[in-house]
C-alpha cells in the first residue's frame, strides 16, 4: 500500500510530483494552475473566515474530513450572506498516511466544491514526522462577495428563529464513531449551506442573521446571539427537529442533543413576518424539515435562552460547559 | 425494533403530565396542609428541575432534594486518595467520569492529570479490564464509587479480573448505601413528610430495604422510575397515601423493579464486599454501617490496604463557606446559597453540590439560575 513519505512535503521533486498528480488533479482551475507564490483574484465587499479540521475518524457516515473542510468554512462565509467563491487549502500530513485515503479525501472536497462553485486558488502541504499529528488537519479559509447585511448586530425585538433542518447529527456521528456505539441511522448532516442561502437572497428575503450550528450546538448559537444581541431568545422545545436515531442515542448515554454540532443546519433570525416565506423557500431547496422554533424578545433580567417545554414549564438552556460526559446512574 | 417513541414516549407524553398535574391539583384542594416530599436521587432532582416538574405543582407540594450523588458525598479525604493513587508512579487511575471535577482539599483529578497524571475516565467498569491487558507494567487502581445501583458492576469487574489472572488491577471502594442515610435525616428530626424512592437502586435492592424507615417514622416510601409520568404518579400516590394517613411503601416503577431485586447482583456484591463500620458523608457527617469495603480477604487488591500511605484518614474538612451539607440534608435549596452562581459555577465548584450533574446545585445552575 502507498503511503505519504516526509519528502512529498519538502519542496523538492517528490512535492511537486504529489501536488500534481493529487491537489491539481481534483481542484484543477486556471487560477490555482499558475502556481506562482499567491493567486491574484478581484475583489469587492469580501466575507472571510478560516477553519482548520481535525476530525477522528477521518471519514465517517455521510462525510470525510475533506468534505467537512470544504462545507463548513464555504457555510461561515454562507452565513454572512456571502456567496462562496474562493479558497486556501493547507494539508498537515502525517507521514504514513495512506495515499488512497487522501486521494479519496480530495477526491470528497472536489466534489463538495462542486456544489458551491467555489475555487481553490491557492494551498499549502506540510508532511509531518509520526505522532506530530493524529493523520490529516486541513486548513481552509474562504472567501465570499457580500450580497446583504446579515450579522448578530441586526437582531432585534420581534424577529423569528428559524432551524433549517433536525439538529445534532453531526456530533451524534461522530461521537458514536468515536466510542464504537453501533446506532442505525446516525449520520451526519456534512452539506454546504449556500444553495439554500443563495435561494432566500434571491428571494430578497430580509434575513437579519445566520449561524450554523457548529461546535456547542444549537446551545451555543442562541446564546452567543443572545450576548451579543442583549435580547432574550425564547425557544419551544416541542418543535426542535431532532431525528429519532439522535433521540435514542443522546438518550441512552445521557447527552443533551442541544450541545452536539450540526455541520448542515443553520439558524437564521428574521422578521415575523417573512418567517413563513423563508420556510416556504427552505422546504424547496433541500431542507424539508425546516421550521419556527423561536423569537426574540427584550432582555429585562439579562441575556438568556429560556426553553418552554411541551407541559408549559421552563428551563435555561445554558452555554455548553465542560467535558461532555455520559451520566453514572 | 423498539424505538425511542416506544420507549420513552409514554412516560413523557403531555396528555399524561397534564392529566396527572390535574389529579395532583384536585387531590391535595382545599388542604393547607404542604407535603413535603424529599427525591433521595440526584436523577430525581436533575429530572424535576430539567423538566420543570415542580412548576406544575400547587404550592404546597414541595420537593425537598436529597442525598443521592454518590460523587456529592464523598468527603475531601477520599478524593484526596484519588489524587494521590493518580499520582503514584507507573500507575493508571480508572473511574468513572463525573469524578473528574470534583475538588478535594487542594486539587481535583482534571488538574492533576493536567499535571501529567494518568488518570482515565470509562462509561462502563469493564473497560479497565482492557486498560489493565494493554498495561502490564503499570499498576491500575479502579476508583469505585455509587450507591447499590453501580456496586454490582464494580463487583463483576472484581470477579472478570480474578477469573482472567490479572494481577496489576485493585480497588479503592467508595461504595455507599442509601437506607442508612435516609434513617439519619429522619433521626436528626428532617422536616420530610414521605420519600420519592431511587428507582435503579430499588431495581437492585428490591423493595424491602424501605420497610424499616416506613415502619419506624411513618414516612410513606413511593419508588419511582425518572420520566415525567414516573415522577408526577409517583407524587400523586405519595398525596393519596398522606391524605388518608397511610404510611406503606409502594413501587410505582414496577416495570424496572422487581419485589425481591436483583438477587444474583446482590450475591455477587456479597461475595467481595462488607459493611464498614461507619463511612463519612460529605456534609452530613459518619453515618454506621453506611457503605462497603472489600473482604479481608481480598485485601491484596485492596488499594485502601495496598497503598495506605496514599490515602489519607478523615480530617478537618475545608469549608469553602458553601451550604452543601444543609442541601444534601434538605434543610436549604441551592438558591439559599450566597456563593451560589457567582463564587460557585460548575467551571470553579466550591461544593460537590455543583460538581456531578446529579448535584442539586449543579441541576439549579444548568437549567434555573437567573429564575427564582
Amino acid at each position: 500500500m502507498s503511503r505519504i513519505q516526509l519528502a512529498q512535503g519538502s519542496g523538492g521533486r517528490e512535492n511537486q510530483q504529489l501536488i500534481r498528480d493529487l491537489f491539481l488533479k481534483y481542484f484543477s482551475n486556471p487560477i490555482l494552475a499558475q502556481l506562482d507564490d499567491a493567486a491574484v483574484v478581484e475583489c469587492g465587499t469580501t466575507a472571510v473566515s478560516t477553519d482548520t479540521f481535525t476530525v477522528h475518524p477521518l471519514e465517517f457516515a455521510g462525510g470525510d474530513i475533506g468534505k467537512l473542510a470544504i462545507a463548513g468554512t464555504t457555510n461561515d462565509v454562507a452565513m454572512r450572506a456571502a456567496c462562496p467563491e474562493y479558497l486556501s487549502v493547507g494539508f498537515i500530513i502525517e507521514e504514513g498516511l495512506e495515499t488512497e485515503l487522501l486521494e479519496r479525501i480530495v477526491a470528497s472536497m472536489s466534489s463538495e466544491l462542486q456544489v458551491t462553485g467555489a475555487r481553490i486558488i491557492t494551498g499549502d502541504t506540510k508532511v509531518v514526522p509520526r505522532g506530530a499529528v493524529d493523520r490529516l488537519m486541513i486548513n481552509t479559509t474562504g472567501f465570499g462577495a457580500v450580497r446583504a447585511d446579515c450579522s448578530v448586530k441586526r437582531i432585534v425585538p420581534g424577529d423569528h428563529i428559524l432551524i433549517s433542518g433536525p439538529i445534532a447529527e453531526h456530533g451524534a456521528c461522530i461521537y458514536a464513531a468515536r466510542e464504537e456505539i453501533a446506532i442505525a441511522g446516525l449520520t451526519s448532516d456534512c452539506q454546504s449551506l449556500w444553495p439554500a442561502v443563495k435561494a432566500l437572497l434571491d428571494h430578497e428575503v430580509p434575513i437579519h442573521a445566520m449561524r450554523d450550528a457548529t461546535r456547542g450546538g444549537l446551545a451555543a448559537v442562541l446564546n452567543e446571539w443572545a450576548e451579543q444581541s442583549s435580547t432574550r431568545l425564547m425557544m419551544t422545545e416541542e418543535v426542535i427537529p431532532i431525528s429519532e436515531a439522535v433521540r435514542g442515542f443522546t438518550e441512552i448515554l445521557g447527552i443533551d442533543p442541544y450541545i452536539l454540532a450540526c455541520e448542515g443546519a443553520f439558524l437564521l433570525s428574521l422578521p415575523a413576518e417573512n418567517s413563513s416565506e423563508a420556510i416556504d423557500i427552505l422546504h424547496r431547496c433541500g431542507h424539508p424539515d425546516a421550521v419556527l422554533i423561536g423569537q426574540v424578545e427584550n432582555a429585562d433580567n439579562g441575556p438568556q435562552v429560556i426553553l418552554t417545554s411541551a407541559y408549559g414549564t421552563q428551563r435555561l438552556l445554558d452555554f455548553p460547559y465542560g467535558e461532555i460526559l455520559p451520566r453514572i446512574c | 425494533m423498539l424505538t425511542h417513541e416506544d420507549l420513552y414516549q409514554r412516560l413523557r407524553s403531555k396528555d399524561s403530565v397534564q392529566q396527572l398535574t390535574k389529579q395532583i391539583w384536585q387531590a391535595v384542594e382545599g388542604d393547607d396542609q404542604p407535603f413535603r416530599i424529599m427525591e433521595v436521587c440526584g436523577g430525581h432532582t436533575y429530572a424535576i428541575v430539567k423538566y420543570g416538574l415542580d412548576q406544575l405543582l400547587p404550592s404546597g407540594v414541595k420537593f425537598i432534594h436529597g442525598p443521592g450523588c454518590p460523587v456529592c458525598v464523598l468527603p475531601q479525604h477520599r478524593i484526596d486518595a484519588a489524587i494521590q493513587l493518580a499520582r503514584r508512579p507507573e500507575t493508571i487511575l480508572v473511574t468513572l467520569g463525573d469524578m473528574i471535577r470534583v475538588p478535594g482539599s487542594r486539587s481535583s483529578l482534571q488538574q492533576t492529570r493536567a499535571e501529567g497524571a494518568d488518570v482515565r475516565f470509562v462509561y462502563s467498569p469493564l473497560e479497565t479490564i482492557q486498560i489493565a491487558r494493554d498495561n502490564p507494567d503499570r499498576q491500575v487502581i479502579y476508583y469505585a464509587i455509587g450507591f447499590e445501583t453501580t456496586t454490582p458492576m464494580t463487583a463483576l469487574l472484581i470477579d472478570q479480573a480474578r477469573h482472567a489472572d490479572l494481577n496489576n488491577l485493585c480497588f479503592h471502594t467508595n461504595h455507599v448505601l442509601i437506607p442508612p442515610a435516609m434513617n439519619l435525616l429522619m433521626e436528626q428530626g428532617a422536616n420530610i413528610d414521605a420519600f420519592l424512592a431511587p428507582g435503579h437502586v430499588s431495581v437492585i435492592t428490591g423493595v424491602d430495604i424501605y420497610e424499616p424507615i416506613v415502619k419506624r417514622f411513618g414516612t410513606p416510601v413511593v419508588i419511582s422510575g425518572f420520566e415525567p409520568v414516573d415522577i408526577l404518579s409517583a407524587v400523586l400516590s405519595i398525596i393519596r397515601q398522606l391524605k388518608k394517613g397511610l404510611s406503606c411503601c409502594e413501587n410505582n416503577y414496577a416495570r424496572s423493579v422487581r419485589e425481591s431485586g436483583n438477587q444474583k447482583a446482590r450475591d455477587l456484591v456479597d461475595r467481595y464486599f462488607e459493611l464498614r463500620s461507619d463511612f463519612l458523608w460529605r456534609g452530613i457527617g459518619s453515618i454506621p454501617e453506611s457503605a462497603l469495603q472489600l473482604k479481608p480477604e481480598f485485601a491484596a487488591i485492596d488499594a485502601e490496604r495496598a497503598f495506605a500511605e496514599d490515602c489519607p484518614q478523615a480530617g478537618e474538612e475545608q469549608s469553602s463557606g458553601c451550604i452543601c451539607g444543609a442541601i444534601l440534608c434538605g434543610h436549604a435549596s441551592p438558591l439559599d446559597c450566597s456563593l451560589f452562581a457567582g463564587i460557585c459555577t460548575p467551571q470553579r465548584p466550591q461544593g460537590s453540590c455543583m460538581v456531578s450533574n446529579e448535584g442539586a446545585c449543579a441541576a439549579y445552575y444548568r437549567y434555573r439560575r437567573t429564575q427564582s
